[in-house]
């Protein structure tokens, strides 16, 4: 890291070195509201990726693009609502406005990350802001996903309108969050932390229906 | 219920993500000491309230954060363009008004929203005055 | 068997109801059996139960007059128990099921025999149009009682008193088309576009689909219409992208072709859903459809004709007749007369003579008809009655006879003898007015078509009507319409629709209809018998009449006064024939009167379909922070601020007992001002600001100076709108050159951004600076007390000796081994470091804390203490002390207010205007009550003469107000009119209770004022 890049901007790793107790988000939730088995009978699955690395990129497309090439090998999705996706699957880059990005990989990797990119981006206008304590990622799996989502989202999830390799920011319940189509078989739901207790909730109710169970 | 062409997420959403911001193009006085208490005034607190065509400031709130201006009328609800910010709008009460003295039907489109919906605008409008 | 279980109207064969299954019901308490397949309304006449309801005004005995949602005086409440109960349900429309229990809507005390009644038939001159103008208008405090008996005794139903056991939901559709109706012209539309591949939404309000096809007596293909309904509806149901809604009603069309259905999923099964494997389905569901073109099916609504006495039980719609014949096996009466304007009507006469039962007369208003079907009832002997029609029905309740004449329709007078010819049911048919109602309410205007006597639907870019719904009745040319419409739908679309071979239909002569609105009686209009137009509302043919005499000319006008259309019934029945009526009145034609607007919901929607999922613990979202869980188990009570739900305190148990607020509060204030207190303060809003021109933009944004403050600093800030008025509030640090984290008020979080990103946006986009929400990523803990300093030691490994950490820095390190960002800026005027931490580490900080915290007196306070610690300080808060309309220099802030500032910062220019320079603006003062027992009402209206007559001038209002343990005695901080000019003076706060305190206006810091003890 440069020195004019270290007084420009406060960085740090905000994930302690020692083994301490996190909790996610969901912590609360699955203390009060439980988490009902997921049984022959559950047409959803519901389960929760915690403690991701999450960031948020601000700044030109193509400046931002050759930067994350050169660090995590796979580009920035230029059109609207596109999520790419490494060829592991483990990291993802979703396009959330002109001049936004969300960037997900697994937990810990984020301050490298962020480290490595500010390197690279140097002199350049951007943004790089480290979000993963504010927000979880859920997964919805199951034949019976997208009705449950029909349940919950004004947003169209008919596969013609939301095909693999989609993600939006849009209304959720009387909440928001950020629903993407890594794969054909999984929904994801990027929730914000102080609203995932209300979601988790309505996801239970909304999706009882179905017999939803929630993977530990 | 509006569903709303966001000119940066280039697709139409739900009313529920968008705030209205009130009218579009006021632009703040550059030299605000230099203005007059009434010049002041009419920045701050005086809005247009027309019937018919009128450009609108909104915000895709639940979105892209992005904020844009629509062309809509204010009669039939239709929504005859979106623009974004430091674009100017394509269809005006004054080109449609001059369409109809030249007896054209045909009206230009105005950004992706108004692909068939100017042109029954325009006829709206020609209704109200006819 | 007993007589009450017999079905005396019941056919022996035919309709389309399961004989196997029987189904028994209770009706007004007696208890009746039907079939599955019926209505209530249906069986109700099966059994040959006349009399259903008391009519609204005159409470006169009403009987089933249609088949559908048409119908005006079946209206029933449902419901076995309280918790069930639902009103405003059409016989017609509900399904039956076994044990069902429904009571008339309005039959208060009894139906065959009531109160209403004799007050009806005592006072119907008491009750002309306009009645609730006319009669109730004075005393007007009277009206409450007035309307408790009114709406008693006119039955417009009851909620239940018990919580509804039944859940409902929502599910939002997106189409490519939306076809609503599934009748011949719907079928034909959807089997059209689903074969072209788009995604098709197919909604029909009965319980089978299909419409006239099910009760049709012409062929398709020679064989019954119902056939051919099936066999599409089969192909349909097999494709991928159709969606079919039965039980499903298009109640309202909104803007941008966003349509709602109302589902209804189970009302056909049962009063409440059966639970299904431990789940309850929802008893019914709104479908919120966004549709990309719109097909409205929605067929057409046959007109009544009105003559006298039109309302006794046993005068039907003729449609309705040949519904209850055919479809259901019920023919309800024995002896019919039938009166028509049309053609089409007489298959009611043809399939009530198949019934076996007999027809007495067709009574048709032309001269020489010659239709098809009217040549069929020649050929079978039927004695027709040309140029004539039913001038009056005789009967109580129930018809016993016709008076049938001659008429003139266009003298608009009888011309022949009357001939009463003894019946018991009348069958009457003015012709098919089309179902506009979806189409008006995108606020298009619908258009007067003289060739079908009807109003035709006004039709906005995207709908499209077909079929009876714009006046195209016969079958054949229905169906084939339905393919056109849908061809130009999905050339909308620019989907390519593929050719639908439509099934042959035996060609059928038809003739001319008359248009007859009003039949003439010997009698004008205001001295005979009473003719209904609207059955449901009262309304009469008189009624219309006077209205337009007393100058009324409008329709939107006539309408209101009359109550013609209202309510639930939406005018389906009698409008066109009350517009007719008032046209003639006023020697106008239909189209120069117009037709009045049609609103939403086209039937009555359960509220529970509207407030869907979105009940009970899930109405409005609850936002907790990170340490949610450690709040509730200390017994934290909570405040709701904004959607979050915050400790407002937290009560403990002493000697067995809890403590009230006022102790809790006065505990954890001495807490804080003797010892150390912490509080959860991860609500307030944070943003993170980067990008070279950071500081530039907030200079332009706060109301002070940022050029200067440097890298490990924190400023407070007050923003503004551009009017002068406070917006938010809150402390920005500097964390690296570029690099700032804002905080806002907990209510403003949002606001704020949006707040940032407008001007960003829209007037200074050349600045290079990003804005990105980290509310939710920080929790935030204030740990503040003399011995706030000791205790963090225990855990930091910042250096916090007073010169190295001082008031209004900020340091980076750990706090329990996590990192941190720990800030010393102060909200209630002692030492105070608020520490941020990544929320996911926030319980094990905050329980590390309290580890350590024992022995300092660590005490958790809420919301309610932070509020009496940062009023004795004279912070304000903002929202509660400002309300939009208070300047910086009404807060007395000056000392936040950069007025040199080279860039004309947002709300500068306004402190300027003459308004914002009055000396008599309301400013922010301290009030100290004379008496220190009382804490004064926040809100309450301060003025400076107690003795002024009423009304007083109020000069200003307590803004915050509180006992303080540390100054033992109640403080506020208030506005008054010119106050900072005023210190030292009395003012008086009348109550509500007659009291009237007395305070003296103090400055607003009431502890601490030279600030020694926040900077230790």
């Amino acid at each position: 890291m440069s020195d004019s890049t270290a007084t420009r901007a406060n960085v740090y790793d905000v994930r302690p070195a020692s083994e301490v107790p996190a909790e996610s988000p969901l912590a609360w939730s699955c203390h009060t509201s439980g988490r009902p088995s997921v049984s022959a009978n559950s047409r959803v699955v519901l389960r929760e990726r915690a403690m991701l690395g999450h960031l948020i990129l601000r700044g030109g497309a193509i400046v931002l693009d050759e930067a994350v090439r050169g660090v995590l090998g796979f580009g920035l999705p230029a059109r609207p609502n596109a999520l790419s996706l490494s060829d592991d699957g483990e990291r993802s880059i979703q396009w959330l406005s002109p001049d936004e990005w969300l960037v997900i990989v697994p937990g810990g990797e984020e301050f490298a990350l962020e480290q490595r990119l500010r390197e690279a981006l140097g002199d350049a206008h951007y943004a790089i802001v480290n979000v993963g304590g504010g927000q979880t990622l859920l997964e919805l799996e199951g034949d019976k996903a997208r009705e449950l989502l029909m349940k919950s989202t004004p947003y169209d999830v008919h596969p013609d309108a939301f095909p693999v390799g989609k993600g939006v920011t849009t209304v959720f319940a009387k909440s928001s969050l950020i629903l993407r189509r890594p794969d054909e078989a999984r929904w994801e739901l990027v929730v914000r932390r102080s609203f995932a207790d209300y979601l988790y909730r309505w996801l239970l109710d909304a999706g009882a229906e179905y017999a939803i169970g929630v993977e530990q | 219920m509006f569903h709303i062409y966001c000119p940066y997420c280039e697709e139409l959403r739900e009313e529920e993500e968008f705030h209205p911001k009130g009218q579009a193009h006021i632009e703040r006085p550059k030299d605000p000491e230099a203005c007059s208490d009434e010049e002041w005034g009419d920045y701050l607190f005086f809005r247009d309230n027309p019937r018919g065509i009128h450009h609108e400031l909104w915000v895709h709130a639940v979105g892209c954060r992005k904020f844009f201006n629509i062309t809509r009328n204010t009669v039939t609800y239709d929504i005859l363009e979106t623009y974004k910010m430091g674009e100017q709008p394509r269809v005006t009460a004054e080109s449609l008004a001059s369409q109809q003295t030249q007896g054209n039907v045909q009206v230009a489109s105005g950004g992706q929203q108004t692909v068939g919906a100017s042109s029954a605008a325009a006829e709206a409008i020609k209704g109200e005055q006819a | 068997m007993s007589k009450s279980l017999k079905q005396p109207n019941r056919l022996r064969e035919g309709g389309r109801i399961d004989r196997s299954r029987k189904l028994s019901f209770t009706f007004n308490g007696q208890r009746y059996q039907g079939h599955a397949g019926d209505t209530l309304a249906s069986a109700l006449l099966a059994n040959g139960v006349d009399i259903v309801n008391r009519s609204f005004k005159y409470s006169r005995p009403r009987g089933i007059v249609a088949a559908g949602a048409e119908e005006p005086n079946a209206l029933v409440q449902l419901g076995s128990s309280e918790a069930a109960q639902v009103p405003n349900v059409r016989a017609t429309q509900q399904a039956l099921f076994e044990g069902l229990v429904a009571r008339s809507t309005n039959g208060w005390p009894s139906v065959q025999r009531d109160l209403m009644g004799m007050v009806g038939k005592l006072s119907g001159s008491l009750m002309p149009p306009g009645f609730y103008y006319k009669t109730f208008m004075a005393p007007a405090s009277m009206w409450m009682t007035y309307e408790k008996y009114i709406r008693k005794g006119a039955g417009l139903g009851r909620s239940p008193m018990e919580p509804d056991p039944d859940i409902y939901d929502h599910l939002h559709q997106h189409c490519d088309l939306l076809v609503v109706g599934a009748g011949p012209a719907g079928l034909a539309a959807a089997l059209t576009a689903a074969r072209s591949g788009a995604r098709v939404i197919l909604c029909d309000e009965q319980e089978e689909m299909g419409g006239s096809l099910l009760d049709s007596r012409e062929l398709l293909d020679h064989q019954p219409a119902a056939q051919w309904a099936a066999r599409v509806l089969e192909e349909l149901a097999g494709l991928d992208n159709v969606t079919l809604l039965a039980r499903t009603t298009a109640n309202g069309y909104h803007d941008h072709h966003f349509v709602t259905l109302h589902e209804r999923r189970t009302e056909h099964l049962g009063e409440t859903a059966a639970v299904k494997g431990g789940y309850r389905p929802a008893r019914s569901r709104m479908h919120r459809v966004r549709a990309g073109q719109v097909i409205l099916a929605t067929g057409a609504h046959e007109r009544p004709l009105v003559y006298a006495n039109n309302d006794v039980p046993g005068n039907l719609l003729a449609g309705a007749v040949s519904t209850y014949i055919r479809r259901y096996g019920v023919v309800p009466g024995n002896k019919l007369v039938l009166s028509t304007s049309n053609d089409h009507a007489y298959r009611a006469a043809l399939d009530w003579q198949d019934a076996g039962r007999e027809v007495v007369a067709i009574v048709d208003a032309r001269l020489s008809p010659s239709g098809d079907l009217v040549e069929q009832a020649r050929e079978r002997g039927i004695r027709i009655i040309e140029g004539s029609a039913v001038l009056e029905a005789k009967g109580g309740s129930r018809v016993s006879a016709a008076r049938v004449a001659a008429i003139d329709i266009g003298a608009f007078k009888v011309t022949g003898q009357a001939e009463t010819l003894a019946c018991d049911t009348i069958a009457s048919s003015g012709g098919y007015s089309p179902v506009i109602h979806l189409a008006s309410h995108t606020g298009a205007r619908p258009t007067w078509n003289e060739e079908i006597l009807g109003f035709v639907p006004g039709l906005v870019k995207g709908v499209h009507a077909a079929g009876s719904a714009h006046g195209v009745h016969d079958l054949g040319e229905g169906l084939a319409d339905g393919v056109a419409v849908a061809a130009r739908a999905l050339e909308a679309l620019g989907v390519s629709a593929r050719a639908v071979e439509l099934p042959q239909v035996d060609a059928r002569r038809e003739g001319l209809a008359c248009a007859l609105y009003q039949v003439p009686h010997e009698k004008p209009t205001l001295r005979a018998p009473k003719q209904f137009v609207d059955l449901q509302n009262d309304v009469t043919a008189a009624a219309i009449e006077i209205a337009t005499r007393e100058g009324f000319e409008s329709i939107e006008h006539v309408k209101r006064y009359t109550a013609m259309g209202f309510g639930t019934d939406q005018g389906k029945l009698g409008n066109i024939n009350g517009m007719a009526i008032a046209a003639r009145c006023l020697g106008r034609s239909i189209p120069e009167v117009g037709t009045t607007v049609f609103r939403p919901n086209y039937t009555p929607v359960t509220f529970g379909a509207i407030a869907g999922r979105h009940c009970r613990e899930l109405f409005d979202p609850e936002r907790y922070t990170a340490l949610h869980q450690w709040h509730v188990e200390h017994g934290a009570e909570f405040e709701d601020v904004g959607q979050w739900k915050r400790p407002w305190y937290f009560p403990q148990t002493v000697n067995g007992k809890q403590e009230t607020m006022h102790e809790a509060v006065a505990r954890e204030c001495l807490a804080v001002r003797e010892k150390v207190g912490i509080l959860d303060a991860s609500t307030l809003g944070k943003i993170d600001i980067q990008g070279p021109d950071a500081r530039e933009f907030l200079n332009r944004v706060y109301t002070n100076k940022w050029l200067k403050l440097e890298v490990g600093r924190v400023r407070y800030g007050l923003m503004c709108k551009d009017d002068g008025m406070l917006m938010d509030d809150g402390t920005t640090s500097c964390l690296g050159e570029n690099h700032f984290l804002m905080t806002t008020t907990t209510g403003g979080a949002a606001g704020v951004l949006e707040w940032l990103e407008l001007w960003h946006q829209t007037e200074w986009p050349e600045l290079q600076v990003y804005f990105t929400s980290v509310t939710d990523h920080w929790a935030t803990m204030t740990v503040t007390g003399p011995e706030a300093r000791k205790l963090l030691a225990e855990v930091t490994d910042i250096d916090l000796a007073r010169d190295q950490f001082k008031f209004m820095d900020w340091r980076e390190g750990t706090v329990a081994g996590v990192p941190a960002r720990v800030f010393r800026i102060s909200f209630t005027g002692e030492l105070a470091y608020e520490i941020n931490v990544q929320a996911n580490y926030a319980m094990h900080v905050w329980k590390t804390l309290f580890e350590h915290g024992d022995k300092y007196g660590l005490t958790p306070y809420g919301t309610e203490t932070m509020h009496v610690l940062r009023a004795e300080k004279g912070f304000i808060i903002a929202g509660q002390d400002s309300d939009g309309s208070v300047t910086p220099e009404d807060l007395g802030m000056q000392w936040a207010v950069g007025y040199d500032k080279p860039f004309s910062w947002i709300g500068k220019r306004s402190l300027s205007r003459s308004d914002t320079r009055r000396s008599d603006r309301k400013q922010l003062v301290g009030l100290k009550p004379k008496d220190p027992t009382v804490v004064l009402e926040e809100g309450a209206q301060i003025v400076f003469d107690p003795e002024h007559a009423i009304p007083m001038p109020m000069v200003g209002h307590v803004t915050s107000s509180y006992y303080s343990p540390t100054l033992g005695g109640g403080f506020a901080l208030a506005v008054v009119k010119g106050g900072h000019q005023r210190m030292g003076e009395t003012v008086y706060l009348p109550m509500a209770d007659g009291k009237t305190h007395a305070a003296e206006i103090v400055g607003t810091i009431f502890y601490d004022p030279k600030g020694e003890r926040q900077n230790v």
